[in-house]
């Protein structure tokens, strides 16, 4: 660990600028990507091309204790995809909820850090996920819990086109509108890629952002890109502009970004990385780091 | 006989409400057929009606029960047991949350529905389910009971509501809370474990049963998950016979669960199982559709006649 990360890293409860959270997610890619080579299981291309936003919502704007992890007033965040869970669990971690080191027993067995999320096993996690398209519906329970007792945290709900694929998403996109769920964001990790091919070949959600006002969402104008961190603190300034909910924001992203082979590919959406595209993939993401390192 | 199940359960929702702050209720767009449109008009801010969307119902109720609040959902059991079994199985059971599953219309109660909503598989794939405990009451004060004991619990808990009025079993709150099954009747001769509404047909059962010398002994089972196998396996070392009744399908249902734990016990005795064999069921009267699959005093008489005639094996 370089000594720039290690001082980022023991001031996690600052809210960091775009810089610091764009050399943050290019550090944690790496992690992603080597615990993913060395386990030999899991699944990168939802895990890279989420990396700056969920570093972005842990390193800046989630509202959490990372000593009392079930904290009543704490914002939530459920990570939808959860095949994604590397991406999780290595934030997770570097943010404090517990030790770095243990993420190499990703998916190991006897281990805590299960295959998918698992909110039981694993300090941090709002909600277990794995099945595609439940989300959202936990995310409006627990949105309308905090109604219901007052409190004014925020709920968000990360999905990328999978869950969006399951016929239950569109009943809590219905549900939320009805209620004017306050305090529900939904994030959609958009790369336009499944596991069998690109969206168009597999089933095509465009236009997106029609379907969602459509269902009563206030979906973002400007557009933004999931990958680039001003960006996201751009929409997150969005977020606070106005009281109108409930709220989504679709994101473009690249499905197994920043390493040449995988990106927009579907094929990477759960292989293995074996040593031959490991060696090449490393390199690229070290030189990332290293040239967002610079800028901080 | 008392109050339709269902109503007794809508009431009883309110009741409880007015002492339980964290109760809130769920339902699919059929509050006026669960009656828990009931406790929507009691307590408007605490009642989400969802529409007819069963997965997004149980997805959220395990959302809302994160936050520190018990959810009941309301909704026709099959499509409970079909339509959210995703939700109920990894957003609710895995993450062991206390939401109270209500299925109304279980078993044929939803006679002239026909077979689209009449639920025979429920208990199969609700007591399969780590975490789960599955109730099916036999009349209106278990029902009530079923849910007092529910939100006494921090784990899911499946309730198999009845859409009709049954005749009452003399139910004692303590040992149901005990999750013990009910001795109705005290006999020698064979046991009858019932599940859920077949109890009062075991009862008559018993009654025919008397008049040709057979003293039954009588169980009201509501509790399929977890099970008394203790006060079952007891009697059954008595009278040496045993018959399970049961609304549902033979296969993974009641019988299921009692034969599971009584090949571990090593249990041997006489047994037949009274349930709906494999076949889906159909329109009708509810009485006479029960009768037709096998459920009525009559024949659970007569198939405990045939089996303690016949010959050992």
């Amino acid at each position: 660990m370089s000594d720039k990360l290690q001082k980022l890293l023991s001031d996690k409860n600052r809210k960091m600028n775009a810089e610091e959270l764009a050399f943050l997610a290019a550090s944690f890619r790496e992690t992603m990507f080597s615990v993913l080579h060395e386990r030999g299981t899991g699944h990168w291309g939802g895990a890279s091309s989420a990396a700056e936003l969920v570093t972005a919502l842990y390193f800046n704007r989630l509202n959490i204790k990372t000593d009392d992890p079930n904290w009543e007033d704490r914002d939530r965040f459920i990570l939808s995809k959860g095949h994604a869970s590397v991406n999780l669990y290595t934030i997770l971690s570097n943010r404090g909820f517990f030790p770095a080191e243990d993420i190499h027993q990703f998916r190991v067995l006897g281990s805590y850090l299960q295959g998918h999320p698992a909110m039981l096993k694993i300090p941090g996690v709002d909600m277990s996920t794995g099945a595609l398209g439940h989300g959202i519906s936990v995310g409006l329970g627990m949105a309308e819990a905090a109604k219901l007792s007052g409190k004014n945290y925020c709920t968000y709900v990360l999905t990328g086109e999978g869950c969006l694929n399951e016929g239950s998403s569109w009943e809590a996109l219905m549900c939320a509108a009805k209620y004017k769920t306050k305090n529900l964001v939904l994030l959609i990790d958009y790369n336009k890629v499944q596991l069998d091919g690109t969206e168009d070949q597999i089933m095509p959600l465009h236009p997106l952002k029609e379907k969602l006002e459509s269902f009563g969402w206030l979906v973002n104008d400007e557009a933004y890109n999931g990958n680039c961190t001003k960006d996201i603190l751009k929409s997150f300034d969005w977020l606070d502009s106005n009281d109108v909910w409930p709220k989504a924001i679709i994101y473009d992203t690249t499905k197994g970004a920043n390493v040449s082979f995988s990106e927009g590919k579907n094929t990477w959406h759960g292989a293995v990385i074996d040593d031959e595209h490991y060696e090449i993939g490393i390199k690229e993401l070290k030189e990332d780091t290293a040239k967002k390192e610079a800028l901080v | 006989m008392s109050i339709a199940m269902r109503d007794a359960f809508g009431k009883h929702l309110v009741k409880l409400g007015e002492t339980h702050p964290e109760l809130v209720v769920l339902d699919a767009d059929v509050s006026s057929s669960t009656k828990s449109g009931l406790f929507g008009k009691a307590f408007p801010e605490r009642f989400f009606n969802v529409g007819v969307a069963e997965g997004n119902l149980a997805g959220m109720a395990a959302g809302l029960a994160t936050c520190g609040y018990h959810p009941v959902i309301n909704a026709f059991a099959i499509f409970l047991a079909l339509k959210s079994t995703d939700q109920i199985r990894n957003d609710i059971c895995y993450n062991n949350l206390p939401v109270i599953i209500a299925g109304a219309y279980g078993g044929l109660s939803d006679s002239f529905d026909g077979a689209s909503h009449q639920a025979i598989e429920d208990i199969a794939i609700m007591r399969a389910l780590p975490n789960m405990e599955v109730i099916v009451p036999s009349d209106a004060r278990q029902a009530e009971l079923a849910l007092e004991y529910a939100l006494t619990r921090n784990n899911p808990v499946y309730i198999r509501l009845n859409r009709n009025a049954m005749p009452d079993i003399d139910t004692d709150r303590d040992s149901f809370f005990q999750a013990k099954a009910v001795k109705c009747v005290e006999g020698t001769d064979v046991t009858i474990a019932a599940n859920g509404i077949t109890a009062s047909m075991a009862c008559e059962a018993a009654e025919i049963l008397k008049k040709d010398g057979i003293n039954a002994e009588v169980f009201s089972v509501p509790f399929v998950k977890p099970l008394d196998t203790a006060s079952l396996f007891e009697s059954v070392a008595k009278t040496g016979a045993l018959v399970t009744v049961e609304e549902h399908l033979l296969a993974g249902g009641f019988a299921s669960a009692i034969a599971e734990e009584a090949f571990k016990a090593q249990v041997r005795c006489k047994v037949d199982n009274i349930a709906i064999e494999d076949i889906f069921g159909e329109t009708g009267p509810y009485i006479p559709l029960l009768a037709k699959y096998g459920l009525s005093g009559e024949n659970i008489a007569n198939r405990v006649k045939a089996l303690l005639t016949s010959k050992e094996k």
